[in-house]
């Protein structure tokens, strides 16, 4: 079988500024990844290369099967790939009902699987009700509080129903049994058969999430392997977790 | 309401309008409510683009004029009945909006409204050179003096605007109502959010730009008839841009009522002012209503309407109440 | 037409010499639009503005236009700093610059456009100074004077503000707000007032570039509208608040509108700008020198 995932050798710069340099991962489907390392080590810049948000200059992405180079965001996120952003990025002007709306009309219906009109509002309000944010379904995401917001991108990410799902910091500032309410949904997804990465500062989280873990240091990939392994890696303590 | 419904409402309003005008028997009423119309045209293609999906248009004249010099040209060749020349022109200027959205929506949002703004210019170089179409010196379009069943010409030229205002404002309300009302109102929020949802922003916005920019060319086909002397001053004439941009703004631009009623308020109020002032004078109160309104009221006179409404129903439960649980979901509520 | 080197030679040289002039106008636009990243459409209009008061102050006072154009700075510079405040308020502050801030900068063109109609009619107005009118020859080549003098002040004007923003502790402030914000926040500086510095100098700018504008040519107030294609042209192709970069498309844009004018008639001058504009937005975004 072939990987799910398949990043080949990935370089990406900011004029001289080397921000990611063959960076080569694999990924099976159903996988739960743990992707960690020190602010600005490239992760974001990562996530945003494998979604099409930015553009690699060197090595390539192949996801299900097919190359994603030159493809654009929107076409990756129809393929199947789904992504929450480091800071949530909600539809202002749209109800969080309307939030979820998005997805739906536009990635899932992409892959012929479109939900009729009278589905698709209660398809919407179930996703809110898993991240406990149906109550407020009918009003605009301003007045949510940060937390509530990183609920609602993931559950906008979820919405478009993806094959591998990428968290990106969705647990800052959650309290300890909201992030274990996270870890739970995410586990959902998973046992669903939805490759998952979750990128996260909270360690104890990621380590009882991940059955595998990949660290980023400036810019490299330093260690990937099983979580007990790598965080007692002798270069990942030195470069990042006994810094 | 349904669609069908909607558009079937809009066109008996539209007869009443006219049998209206008709009872009052003045040619004027027609010459002067053509106008309007065709602001109510101008100022909704304008919002869908503007106010739907965020991008700014300066170049209202321009798609106008093109409508208007189109007619013109195929004139010149060979005199056609007035709806074919709109299809012409609605296709021209779509097909010119199509290609400025193509060279310049993929970069930032500032780009293309400085080339919109520059296109005017161009295309009225452009035609100044054009001998063809009567170059500086203007071209004259003989109109009919009658035409059965109508009777006096203007009418029958008001009734074709008046069409093209109820066609335009069921096209923009069926665009508000469907998929691709949902992902322009992504594109105004957050781009990147937006195709991180599956949605595809470029093509949504050249979909925008051509259907405004043809909404824009048809206002503008049936013009050479209305004035009987086209220049190009008159074609790409100031009032055009400035129009199209306050009307929505003034209006509301989250919904097709608010370019509808900046329209018919700042039309009619311009249409019986031009009478007693200079037009420069005119077009300075519409530059100061355009500037006073997006510091004062950035959602118009629409989001005027629904704050007052709001605060009487907070006053009348008891405010902090309510505050809680308001139902955010109306058009133009956006903080 | 017979192609003629003499023709082609003064083709040359008089768009180099309007690009020079064409520098000082796009000055300001790149201090704003390419640095503050704020998009001023109503510049040109402003630089009308600064050309009438120029003719202003030329007619009553009988004092040089260029002389006036640096004396009246302190005005512009005072209302560019009360519109970036209006306009921070209003507009940057919400997160409504593009759309609101468009249409509020669209607003000021126009009325300040329809103002200087109702002031001063749609005729042609233009200034006296000594060197409008004579034009030195070298052999065949022709200098006109009125596009020297301009051309060579507004040189020292870019040499000027470019030793400003690289030299000064306002300057690199100005730089530095182009890239962050934050970094400025914690030297203790407040991005807004340094914002405010520096849209206050791009309007200054425009009292200049008027005064070179009524030197050059006639002005009446539509005038404005050919630049904005022009000077948002030559920002771009310079890459972007580059000053350098600025001086290089300016001269190029001036060349090449020059040639065309000699070779295919005037009329046809406006549309290279714009043809270049959509041709760097498509081809090159990151302008000539790219960054």
């Amino acid at each position: 079988m072939t990987a799910l995932l398949e990043i080949d050798n990935l370089g990406k710069r900011f004029g001289g500024f080397v921000a990611l340099e063959n960076i080569s991962i694999s990924m099976e489907a159903g996988e739960r990844v743990g992707l960690i390392g020190p602010n600005g080590s490239g992760k974001s810049t990562l996530v945003n290369c494998i979604c099409g948000t930015l553009k690699n200059e060197a090595g390539s992405v192949r996801f299900d099967g097919a190359r994603l180079d030159g493809r654009t965001a929107h076409q990756r996120t129809r393929a199947g790939l789904s992504r929450t952003f480091q800071l949530p990025r909600p539809f202002l002007s749209l109800t969080l009902l309307d939030n979820m709306r998005i997805p739906l009309l536009y990635a899932v219906a992409a892959r012929g699987a479109r939900h009729s009109g009278h589905e698709i509002e209660p398809r919407c309000l179930d996703l809110l009700r898993v991240v406990g944010l149906d109550g407020k379904a009918r009003q605009l995401p301003g007045a949510l509080t940060q937390v509530e917001m990183r609920k609602l991108e993931l559950a906008r990410a979820m919405a478009a129903e993806p094959k591998l799902l990428i968290a990106d910091e969705s647990m800052a500032g959650l309290t300890h049994s909201e992030v274990e309410d996270i870890l739970a949904l995410l586990k959902r997804l998973n046992a669903q058969g939805i490759t998952v990465v979750l990128i996260e500062h909270i360690m104890r989280a990621v380590m009882s999430f991940s059955q595998r873990l990949i660290v980023l240091v400036s810019g490299r990939k330093i260690a990937d392997g099983a979580p007990d392994e790598v965080v007692r890696n002798p270069e990942v303590e030195r470069a990042y977790l006994g810094q | 309401m349904r669609s069908d419904v909607f558009l079937l409402v809009w066109l008996v309003i539209g007869a009443a309008l006219y049998a209206g005008a008709e009872a009052l028997g003045n040619d004027y009423v027609f010459f002067a409510g053509y106008v309007v119309l065709q602001y109510i045209v101008l100022s909704t293609a304008w919002n869908i683009l503007g106010g739907y999906c965020g991008y700014v248009n300066f170049g209202s004249a321009a798609f106008f004029a093109l409508g208007a010099y189109s007619t013109v040209a195929i004139h010149q060749l060979h005199p056609m009945p007035i709806p074919v020349l709109v299809v012409f022109g609605g296709i021209v200027s779509g097909v010119v909006g199509l290609g400025m959205g193509y060279l310049t929506l993929r970069l930032r949002g500032a780009f293309f409204a400085i080339a919109t703004l520059a296109l005017a210019v161009v295309l009225e170089t452009l035609i100044v050179n054009w001998d063809y179409v009567g170059g500086s010196r203007g071209a004259f379009i003989v109109r009919p003096e009658t035409i059965a069943p109508f009777g006096s010409y203007i009418r029958y030229l008001f009734l074709i605007m008046l069409l093209l205002a109820v066609g335009s404002i069921a096209v923009a309300r069926l665009i508000e109502r469907s998929r691709l009302g949902y992902g322009f109102a992504t594109i105004r929020d957050d781009e990147m959010a937006a195709e991180a949802s599956g949605v595809p922003t470029l093509w949504l916005k050249l979909i925008a730009t051509t259907i405004s920019g043809a909404l824009m060319g048809m206002a503008g086909a049936p013009f050479p008839y209305y004035i009987g002397y086209l220049q190009p001053s008159s074609a790409f004439g100031l009032d055009y841009a400035v129009n199209s941009i306050a009307m929505p703004l003034i209006g509301g631009t989250t919904s097709w009522i608010g370019p509808l009623i900046g329209a018919v308020v700042l039309g009619s109020l311009q249409q019986i002012a031009t009478v007693t002032i200079s037009s420069a004078v005119n077009l300075l109160i519409v530059g100061f209503l355009l500037v006073a309104f997006v510091i004062v009221a950035p959602n118009g006179i629409v989001g005027l309407v629904q704050k007052y409404v709001q605060h009487k129903r907070v006053g009348f439960v008891g405010r902090h109440h309510v505050k809680a649980d308001m139902p955010a979901g109306i058009p133009g509520s956006t903080p | 037409m017979i192609f003629s080197f003499d023709l082609f030679i003064n083709a040359i040289v008089s768009g180099v010499l309007i690009g020079g002039f064409y520098t000082a106008v796009t000055s300001g636009v790149s201090l704003s639009f390419g640095i503050l990243d704020i998009v001023n459409i109503a510049h040109p209009a402003f630089i009308i503005l600064g050309s009438y008061v120029a003719y202003l102050v030329n007619t009553e006072l009988g004092i040089d236009p260029i002389v006036a154009g640096v004396v009246m700075t302190p005005a512009f510079y005072a209302l560019g700093a009360g519109i970036y405040q209006v306009y921070y308020l209003s507009f940057e502050k919400r997160g409504q610059e593009s759309l609101r801030g468009l249409a509020f900068f669209f607003g000021l063109l126009f009325i300040t456009e329809v103002m200087l109609v109702l002031y001063f009619g749609v005729d042609y107005r233009y200034v006296g100074a000594s060197y409008i009118g004579p034009t030195w020859h070298f052999g065949n080549l022709d200098v006109p004077l009125r596009l020297l003098v301009p051309c060579l002040v507004s040189l020292l004007l870019i040499a000027v503000l470019q030793l400003v923003l690289t030299k000064t502790f306002v300057g690199r402030a100005i730089m530095a707000v182009a890239q962050d914000q934050f970094a400025l926040k914690l030297m203790a500086i407040d991005p807004v007032r340094i914002k405010r510095i520096a849209f206050g100098l791009s309007i200054a700018t425009a009292s200049l570039a008027g005064a070179f504008l009524i030197v050059i040519q006639p002005v009446e107030p539509s005038v404005g509208r050919q630049y904005i294609g022009r000077v948002f042209a030559i920002c771009v192709l310079g890459g972007m608040g580059s000053l350098p970069g600025t001086v290089i498309a300016a001269m190029l844009i001036g060349i090449v509108e020059s040639l065309t004018s000699t070779f295919y008639g005037p009329s046809w001058a406006p549309a290279v700008a714009f043809g270049f504009l959509l041709l760097t937005l498509a081809v090159r975004p990151a302008g000539l020198l790219g960054r």
